[in-house]
């Protein structure tokens, strides 16, 4: 068995003294989706978090590639892609203005498909209008252009398909079948039906703690 | 350059050559250009500055020896004030629009982009307020070879203050209410500079030398430099994973 791409060991979190999860262990391969399930306040969010390495307040050990979280945090984030629950796109800036930022963070981004990205995402004609003219579903694709850009290996989406239109949640579904096609993870949450099939791979918050 | 080029609607128009900024020069480029575009912001703490010279003499008296001999104090209180004032919306509107998730995640040093973060901070308070302080001293009638050491004093002290501060607004952006606290925990800090400031001013006034005054603050800007990216980085850690 070669090592798994993401381990989860034994990781216990909790908020405001609820214990949100416990004893919580899963692996990760290279061309997984994994779609984390639950009711609201079951903690995805909060999980997604952890394994981002925004948030600390957990217990347990997370190993990339065999190595322990703490001491590859570098190589970590560069191959983390995060789409948090607030998209990251500011306001007063345009779309192209906010990737190009996203770029000098990112090195490992690819802005050669810069407009690429932004006609995929059906924002052609807005690369140059200020973000907060557009609609909140534009400015998600906005952030959501990065998965086009972007060649780290892990995607981490927190709820990708809020406030997206049908069309623009099947594309989507299509690049993350791609890009674990091509040996990348994606873990993701969303409340929308994935069309999938056995591509993926559901993870239930809720059986696992124990509180439904 | 570039953009002078009409854009075809080709597939090859498609694959356009972006210049990627590094870490430190597109966190700069970005602040500046965010405040470019919300002009308000820009001004807010130059009329506070603005106002507390103009109300002072109403308010205290306008006796122009009395006004010479507080000038060093009021302007270096003003600008502090200034400064503080402009402190809170340094990681406010990042935090709440979740950019500064993304900072956090970013593989580049954050040391450079939280250090270019205060630098455009300062760049659009600290530098226009030292610009504006010699008009200030005239309107409180400082003696000219006072002006010398304001510019000095502040040119290196509110530089100071911009990086102190940002540790502030680093440890309270996660609060609702950060305003408050802020400056309680920052006050404390800016005490020092403020002393040797207005020090600096008034020997300037006086007619001792500056060297030694300037020295200080030079050596806590050299050790805000170094030290507060640091503080201001693990701060903002904390901050995002509460």
């Amino acid at each position: 068995m070669s090592t798994p791409r993401l381990k989860i060991d034994n990781l216990f979190c909790e908020r405001d003294e609820r214990v949100l999860f416990e004893g919580l262990c899963f692996e990760v391969n290279a061309g997984e989706v994994i779609q984390i399930e639950g009711q609201n306040g079951s903690g995805k969010t909060t999980l997604l978090r952890i394994l981002s390495g925004l948030s600390r307040h957990f217990e347990g050990d997370i190993y990339w590639q065999g190595e322990h979280l703490d001491n590859c945090a570098q190589a970590y984030r560069e191959s983390l892609l995060y789409f948090g629950h607030q998209p990251g796109v500011k306001a007063v800036l345009t779309p192209r203005e906010n990737l190009q930022w996203y770029a000098s963070l990112h090195p490992e981004m690819d802005l050669t498909k810069l407009d690429y990205a932004l006609v995929k995402v059906g924002l052609k004609g807005y690369e140059d209008v200020p973000c907060h003219t557009l609609s909140a579903g534009q400015n998600r694709r906005v952030s959501l252009a990065r998965l086009y850009l972007s060649r780290a290996p892990l995607w981490i989406l927190d709820e990708p398909f809020t406030a997206i239109d049908k069309r623009g949640v099947a594309e989507k579904e299509a690049l993350i079948t791609t890009h674990a096609q091509e040996g990348g993870t994606v873990i993701l949450t969303t409340h929308h039906e994935l069309a999938m099939g056995d591509k993926i791979r559901r993870l239930n918050l809720d059986q696992l703690a124990g509180t439904l | 350059m570039n953009d002078s080029v009409p854009n075809q609607s080709t597939e090859e128009s498609m694959v356009h050559v972006y210049k990627v900024d590094g870490p430190f020069w597109g966190a700069l480029k970005r602040d500046l250009l965010l405040s470019y575009r919300r002009k308000s912001d820009l001004v807010n703490p130059l009329i506070f500055f603005l106002m507390v010279a103009t109300l002072f003499p109403l308010g205290v008296s306008p006796d122009p020896t009395f006004l010479a001999d507080v000038a060093p104090g009021v302007v270096w209180v003003a600008a502090l004030l200034a400064t503080l004032l402009s402190m809170d919306s340094m990681f406010r509107s990042d935090f709440e629009d979740g950019t500064l998730e993304q900072i956090l995640l970013s593989p580049q040093p954050l040391y450079l982009v939280v250090l270019a973060k205060v630098l455009a901070h300062w760049m659009l308070t600290g530098l226009p307020l030292t610009l504006l302080a010699p008009v200030l001293g005239v309107m409180l009638f400082l003696p000219a070879e006072g002006m010398g050491g304001l510019v000095l004093s502040l040119l290196l002290g509110t530089p100071t203050l911009s990086l102190i501060g940002a540790i502030g607004a680093a440890l309270t952006v996660g609060l609702r209410k950060g305003g408050v606290l802020i400056s309680l925990l920052v006050l404390p800090l800016y005490i020092p500079v403020l002393i040797f400031g207005s020090a600096a001013v008034q020997g300037a006034v006086t007619g001792l030398p500056l060297g030694g005054y300037l020295a200080i603050l030079g050596a806590m800007l050299s050790l805000g430099l170094v030290m507060a990216p640091l503080a201001i980085g693990a701060a903002l850690r904390i901050s995002v994973s509460g």
